[in-house]
């Protein structure tokens, strides 16, 4: 399908004038094709350093129909003056006959450390009233995210963009007190979760889940606080008493203490080998000798099942990657959710790590 | 006799603490037998959508797909197919390994469906899937065949033990139509639950599926503004729509047997009668939604023959014009007989005789060839009691009326009187318009997807339940039988129209069709 833009720019310019410019377009589209509609489900601000600002902008352009309604991007330049401004309504084709096609706004705020002080009223204007607002700072500027939280309900982190652990869980920890917070960390756990909880769903297997006394998770080097959350996930959901991982050959081990104060071992292992963020395998082992092992392969996620009889079995449960752009699509689209079971798996983190 | 199904189990199953928060639920580990494999629903619609659940890693834990059907072929054979099908019509491009490892758990079983032999190759395949898997896996047969086959192939599961599996659920999803006939619809139910227990019945109305239909269920219980308007003191009339512009392509040989009512007034109209017309179900449980359903129905009259003409008008298409072009009538149709008194379009006036809707007009229209396509839902709202603004030059207050519209734009619409700007108090209607595809960001899962996962689940609530389809039954085969009892030639109207001018005869004195 053809993409069309509707595009607008001014250098020295003003949030007015950027929103006069904003509404003025719209009305030019509608006016051209009353199938032209705006989307309106979420307003997305991006703040982002404008050396990376291209690198930024090829991300957010494949999440595809992720996209936000609004997006803003705020492209900070250390030592800019001048505030200029671009703005491009996009649609994918023409409408049909009696058809409907989107509208996406994006709107490009150049600013300089002068304007920081101020940004809360550059901001204000240039998103749509009544749209919740997703915040991302991709680059760090934590003080930045603080003051621009007044203006968003949820904030996107990737938490294991920071170098420390303890820190980016501090951090999103200090988030979720102000804002929902959408962690693409926790969302590369949600296939390794949805197995899980689907390996000991059958009844007969339930009870499993209270005897498990070790578990073990491989992750990128870089993930290792993909993996303290997966251990926080099931810690917290089955009532795991956290105790603080000590630094091991390759990674953390540990033990918890379950619901009926048994040990249960717990290790995170970084795995070198794997190329993407993420989780790269656990094994789980139960008092009973049930053992599971999943691990990340071609079409799925490979399974491995030993039986409390020690009978083996290996199958494969068939699953696409989303790739870091499906991610990050993903996180977009969780700002309109609610996952009520991430700030409990972060607080057992949070003790994982002491 | 109906059979409800809904029995509380004796010993609740410990939770599971590991679900909370997930979006997808876990389906138990299953083995999807699909009778008809290799027929245009199964390619079309059914490998595609399952193709889909596992692009999204939402097949159960243990997942095997087993095609049966008459065409003799290998395994690889039918993977070839099944790799072709879902490469043709899925809705997005496979991943080849995901593809690869789906078509490895795929096997074949040759036979009729009247054959003892096909069961028990059957069985033995069955069987094996769980040796390999080490535990017994749910058992989901979906009967994608002609429906004179539903009867046949339960029958044989029933004889060949198939319904019933030892630790495992074993459930069968029947595709529509479920009957042609009240009695027809009586008789399968009775023949199938001779055999399986109605828990373990999946009906399926696609329709249901649909994520605009399951909408209009939030519309009304998520919103506390309609409600208290929602009945007979504020609501003049209801009209239903659902109108295509096609014709019936190379259909026929199904279509001249079947007809506009039963194709889909019989089912997916009266559902959405249903959708408009229910009450809150104490929660969207199966039974609770499926009980509410039914209450809408049963309080339908069921039509009598002296009413019958002043409560339903048929039509056939004649030639004319459609998106430009000249196209023929439908007795000029390929494979339509020249005498055929099948019906094209069909429009019924029912009324909802209860406490929150009598009196109130339901207004049902469907049809082939007409203006456009189209499927929405209009409530119209009583007149203000006093008009204060009849000024000359006004177009005037009309009633409001609120449009659900499923398809092709999904939304809701509400028409208001608003004063055109200048010094005179004029009045003209305005919309307030809001459409599903700019307020979210997840695509829609076609209507299969969540319905074969649903049916794996066991959750029934999107199904259509025994006594709901012998009451659907109940209301359109009074109609059927004499519109079979009455000789052609049927009223005509023109391919393009709004329809045949005898449908103005079922509208109430004021009331005026929408414009398709």
């Amino acid at each position: 399908m053809e993409k069309s833009d509707a595009v607008w720019g001014e250098e020295g310019t003003t949030p007015d004038a950027i929103a006069a410019a904003l509404r003025r377009l719209l009305v030019e589209r509608h006016a051209e094709n009353d199938g032209y509609v705006p989307a309106r489900v979420l307003n997305m601000i991006a703040f982002v350093d404008r050396e990376w600002s291209g690198e930024i902008a090829n991300r957010l352009r494949g999440v595809g129909r992720y996209s936000a309604s609004r997006l803003l991007v705020l492209s900070f330049e250390p030592g800019r003056e001048r505030m200029d401004a671009h703005v491009s309504i996009a649609s994918e084709g023409d409408p049909g006959d009696g058809g409907i096609v989107l509208l996406r706004e994006t709107v490009v705020v150049d600013i300089g450390e002068h304007h920081l002080d101020d940004l809360l009223t550059i901001a204000d204007p240039l998103v749509v009233s009544d749209l919740p607002t997703l915040l991302w700072s991709p680059h760090g500027h934590a003080e930045v995210v603080d003051e621009l939280l007044a203006l968003s309900q949820s904030v996107l982190v990737d938490s294991v963009d920071e170098p420390e652990a303890q820190e980016a869980i501090e951090r999103a920890f200090a988030l979720s007190e102000r804002a929902y917070v959408v962690d693409l960390a926790w969302l590369r756990t949600t296939p390794w979760r949805e197995r899980v909880a689907a390996a000991f769903d059958p009844p007969r297997l339930r009870p499993e889940l209270r005897a498990i006394e070790s578990l073990t998770v491989r992750h990128h080097p870089d993930s290792t606080v993909a993996a303290l959350l997966f251990a926080g996930w099931l810690a917290s959901r089955l009532q795991w008493e956290p105790i603080p991982l000590e630094a091991d050959p390759g990674g953390l081990a540990g033990h918890a203490r379950d619901a009926d104060h048994k040990d249960v071992q717990v290790r995170l292992e970084a795995a070198p080998e794997l190329k993407v963020r993420g989780l790269e395998g656990l094994t789980l082992q139960s008092a009973h000798g049930h053992r599971l092992r999943l691990d990340r392969g071609p079409g799925g996620l490979h399974a491995h099942d030993r039986n409390a009889q020690g009978q083996e079995r290996a199958w494969t449960i068939p699953g696409a990657s989303r790739g870091e752009t499906g991610i990050l699509g993903e996180g977009i689209r969780q700002a309109l959710l609610r996952d009520r079971t991430y700030v409990p798996a972060l607080q057992a983190a949070q003790s994982l790590l002491g | 006799m109906a059979v409800v199904a809904g029995q509380p189990t004796a010993t609740p199953e410990p939770e599971n603490p590991l679900t909370a928060g997930l979006e997808r639920l876990p389906v138990a580990p299953t083995t999807l037998v699909i009778f008809g494999a290799t027929g245009d629903l199964a390619k079309r619609k059914l490998l595609p959508a399952i193709y889909n659940l596992a692009h999204e890693g939402a097949l159960p834990e243990r997942f095997q797909l087993v095609g049966v059907s008459r065409g003799k072929k290998t395994n690889e054979e039918y993977r070839v197919e099944c790799e072709q099908a879902i490469r043709q019509f899925s809705r997005r491009t496979p991943d080849e390994d995901v593809l690869k490892g789906l078509l490895e758990q795929v096997k074949y079983v040759t036979g009729t469906f009247d054959d003892d032999a096909a069961y028990t190759a059957l069985g033995k395949v069955l069987d094996d899937f769980e040796k390999q898997a080490g535990e017994p896996l749910n058992r989901a047969f979906y009967l994608a065949t002609a429906p004179s086959f539903f009867p046949v192939i339960v029958e044989e599961l029933g004889r060949s033990e198939l319904a019933r599996h030892e630790h495992a659920d074993v459930r069968v999803i029947i595709e529509k139509p479920f009957g042609t006939s009240l009695a027809e619809a009586r008789e399968l139910n009775r023949r199938v639950l001779a055999i399986f227990d109605e828990s373990q019945v999946f009906r399926i109305d696609h329709y249901l599926g649909k994520e605009t239909v399951q909408n209009m269920l939030a519309f009304r219980f998520a919103n506390g503004m309609f409600e208290p308007l929602w009945n007979r003191n504020y609501i003049d009339s209801v009209q239903i729509t659902a109108a295509e512009d096609i014709g019936i392509g190379t259909r026929a040989g199904f279509y001249d047997h079947t007809g506009a009512l039963r194709d889909l007034i019989q089912n997916h109209m009266l559902q959405l009668l249903c959708h408009v017309a229910m009450e809150p179900p104490v929660n969207f449980a199966a039974e609770e939604v499926r009980n509410e359903k039914v209450k809408v129905l049963l309080s339908i009259p069921e039509p009598t023959a002296v009413e019958i003409p002043d409560l339903a008008v048929r039509a056939q298409y004649a030639a004319g014009h459609a998106g430009g072009e000249d196209v023929p009538g439908y007795l000029e149709e390929p494979g339509v007989p020249e005498d055929s008194t099948t019906e094209t379009y069909a429009a019924l006036r029912l009324e909802v005789d209860n406490w929150r809707w009598a009196g109130v007009p339901f207004y049902l229209r469907t049809g082939k060839r007409l203006a456009r396509k189209i499927t929405e839902i209009a409530v119209t709202l009583k007149p203000v009691p006093h008009l204060a603004f009849s000024q000359d030059g006004s177009l005037g207050v009309q009633p409001n009326q609120l449009v659900l519209t499923l398809q092709p734009n999904e939304g809701v619409s509400l028409r208001l009187g608003a004063k055109i700007p200048g010094t005179r108090m004029i009045i003209r209607p305005v919309n307030m318009e809001f459409l599903y595809g700019t307020s979210f960001l997840s695509q829609s899962p076609e209507a299969y997807e969540r319905l074969i996962t649903d049916a794996m689940r066991g959750d029934a609530t999107l199904f259509t339940r025994n006594d709901e389809v012998e009451a659907q039954w109940r209301i359109c085969d009074p109609i059927v039988t004499a519109w079979a009892q009455t000789p052609g030639p049927l009223p005509k109207y023109e391919a393009g129209s709004q329809g045949p001018a005898e449908a103005e005869q079922l509208l109430r004195e004021g009331h005026h069709w929408r414009a398709i």
